[in-house]
């Protein structure tokens, strides 16, 4: 019997909301699917288009950004840079033939560890729903 | 003003060639960046000091083998410069209009000479024309006239300039507008009231039908861009871009000659894409199979989310591709639906802001609250 689907999930956090967010729902042990890796950076504003694109040549499912609310990036505009940048990244990966709903970019604070699980949860049922990304079988890219 | 270039003999490269030598000697600038034959016949930009050597200039040239905007940004980034008057066609000019946004090109002492663009050939194209003595400058500048642009019996303009929707002067200090005009008779040229007076014009209309043949030639091309457009996304939506770019060996030409690409310090000149030996065995085991080189498509996703809102559309990707991938089309068919989302234009206003670099705070405000 085949096994059952599971999403792998890459979350790009800023250090200073969505991670402490994250890490808030940790300590406050609040449970959410194990099916994200994170990856902690300093601000939303320095995800590069190439860190969510990489993982999803190699077939992970689902990429997450995550960064302060706007107006409360530590480094003032990063998440509006992000904003723009994860707008134009889904548009062109639709156009290149991706399912551009596997990137999400959400707004999560330091405080809302509960909104960090929920989202989380919330993306793993949605993947689960899509099923697997193509791009894990396919080797020519 | 609009004034009129005389034209003696019909010959309107030599009046074209005179007119560089004016600018030259009247002091408007000190050198000329310029399209020059070279002794074996093929063309290169050149910067010009010698008004002598303006012999072999060629304004008009039918062959692009570099987008010169690039050129225009080493002689101009920084001080101390000098005063150089750049001779650009119109995918020049809009390059020119996005390195400067960039910071890889200055305006300042610089002299845009713009001329109307009929159409070029890839490099080797011109240099079998030109082994035939089949490279015609008087047939090719005729065709400006009518609008009905062709390229000699047999062979094909670029590409990237059969659907070239753009290919009238915007934006320059001196406007060669050859659209419409009896070229035999006269260049039509704008300029500024001041540099007019300099170099001794009088106001002078051309026969006034210039809108009326780019309007022509405009539909026309833009015919044959939305068929190919068209024809890419189906491939793009059946195949995936793995599938268009198949063939792809990431040679980078693409890259190099692209004049948005200015990165001197590429990720994809770097040693990040070095990995283990163990790492390709990894990807190996994971799909069954690995393509080598890696991380081919990543290479030109990652480009078009660095420089595609700021794609021109000159094609010289195209003209580069050692294995003749679409890559101008791909580029431009999608860099439309982006610059589309973020209302941007590429070329068309220096005092326009890169998307990616500028923001407004109350924006997709709903993106990111789901
Ligand atoms: S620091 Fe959190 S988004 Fe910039």
């Amino acid at each position: 019997m085949a096994e059952k689907f599971e999403p792998k999930i890459v979350a790009f956090l800023c250090n200073w909301c969505t991670y402490t967010g994250a890490d808030l729902a940790g300590t406050s042990r609040i449970q959410y699917p194990p099916n994200v890796r994170i990856i902690r950076l300093m601000c939303s504003g320095s995800v590069d288009p190439t860190y969510v694109l990489k993982p999803l040549l190699d077939g992970v499912d689902g990429v997450l950004v995550g960064g302060c609310h706007p107006g409360d990036c530590h480094y003032q505009s990063g998440n509006y840079k992000a904003r723009r940048r994860i707008i134009a990244l889904k548009e062109i990966i639709k156009n290149a033939g991706f399912d551009e709903e596997r990137v999400w970019l959400r707004w999560i604070s330091a405080s809302e560890g509960q909104r960090f699980a929920e989202t989380v949860t919330k993306m793993t049922e949605f993947l689960r729903e899509k099923g697997p990304n193509p791009m894990r079988q396919k080797w020519a890219v | 003003m609009r004034t009129v270039i005389p034209v003696e003999n019909g010959d309107a490269l030599a009046a074209a060639r005179g007119f560089l030598r004016q600018l030259l000697e009247a002091g408007v600038v000190e050198a000329l960046l310029v399209p020059m034959e070279t002794p074996s016949g093929t063309i290169t930009p050149a910067l010009v000091t010698d008004p002598d050597l303006l012999a072999a200039a060629n304004p008009f040239a039918p062959v692009m083998g570099l987008n010169a905007a690039r050129v225009v940004g080493h002689v101009s980034v920084r001080e101390p410069r000098g005063k150089i008057g750049a001779v650009l066609r119109s995918c020049e000019l809009r390059a020119l209009v996005e390195l400067v946004k960039l910071r890889q090109a200055s305006l300042d002492d610089l002299v845009t000479i713009g001329v109307d663009c009929l159409g070029t050939y890839d490099v080797p194209v011109y240099v079998e024309l030109h082994g035939q003595g089949q490279v015609d400058m008087a047939a090719y500048l005729a065709t400006a006239q009518s609008g009905d642009l062709s390229p000699v019996e047999g062979y094909a303009f670029r590409d990237a300039c059969e659907m070239c929707e753009k290919p009238q002067v915007e934006n320059a200090d001196i406007a060669l507008e050859l659209f419409g005009a009896d070229l035999g008779a006269g260049i039509p040229i704008t300029l500024s009231d001041e540099l007019a007076e300099q170099l001794g014009f009088a106001p002078q209309e051309g026969d006034g039908r210039r809108a009326e043949v780019v309007e022509k030639v405009v539909a026309a091309r833009t015919q044959v861009r939305d068929e190919r457009f068209g024809d890419i996304r189906q491939r793009l939506d059946e195949e995936g871009i793995e599938g268009v770019f198949a063939a792809c060996v990431r040679c980078h030409n693409c890259m190099t000659v692209c004049p948005i690409c200015y990165c001197k310090t590429c990720l994809f000149k770097s040693p990040v894409f070095d990995h283990e030996p163990a790492q390709y065995m990894n990807w190996a085991r994971r799909k069954g199979a690995t393509r080598l080189p890696a991380d081919t498509m990543l290479f030109h996703l990652t480009r078009l989310n660095h420089m595609v809102l700021s794609c021109i559309g000159c094609g010289m990707c195209t003209s580069a591709c050692p294995t003749n991938l679409p890559v101008g089309r791909v580029f431009r068919a999608i860099g439309q639906q982006v610059q589309a989302v973020f209302e941007y234009v590429p070329g068309r206003d220096v005092e326009e802001p890169l998307p990616l670099v500028t923001f407004r705070e109350d924006e997709w405000m709903e993106v990111g609250e789901e």
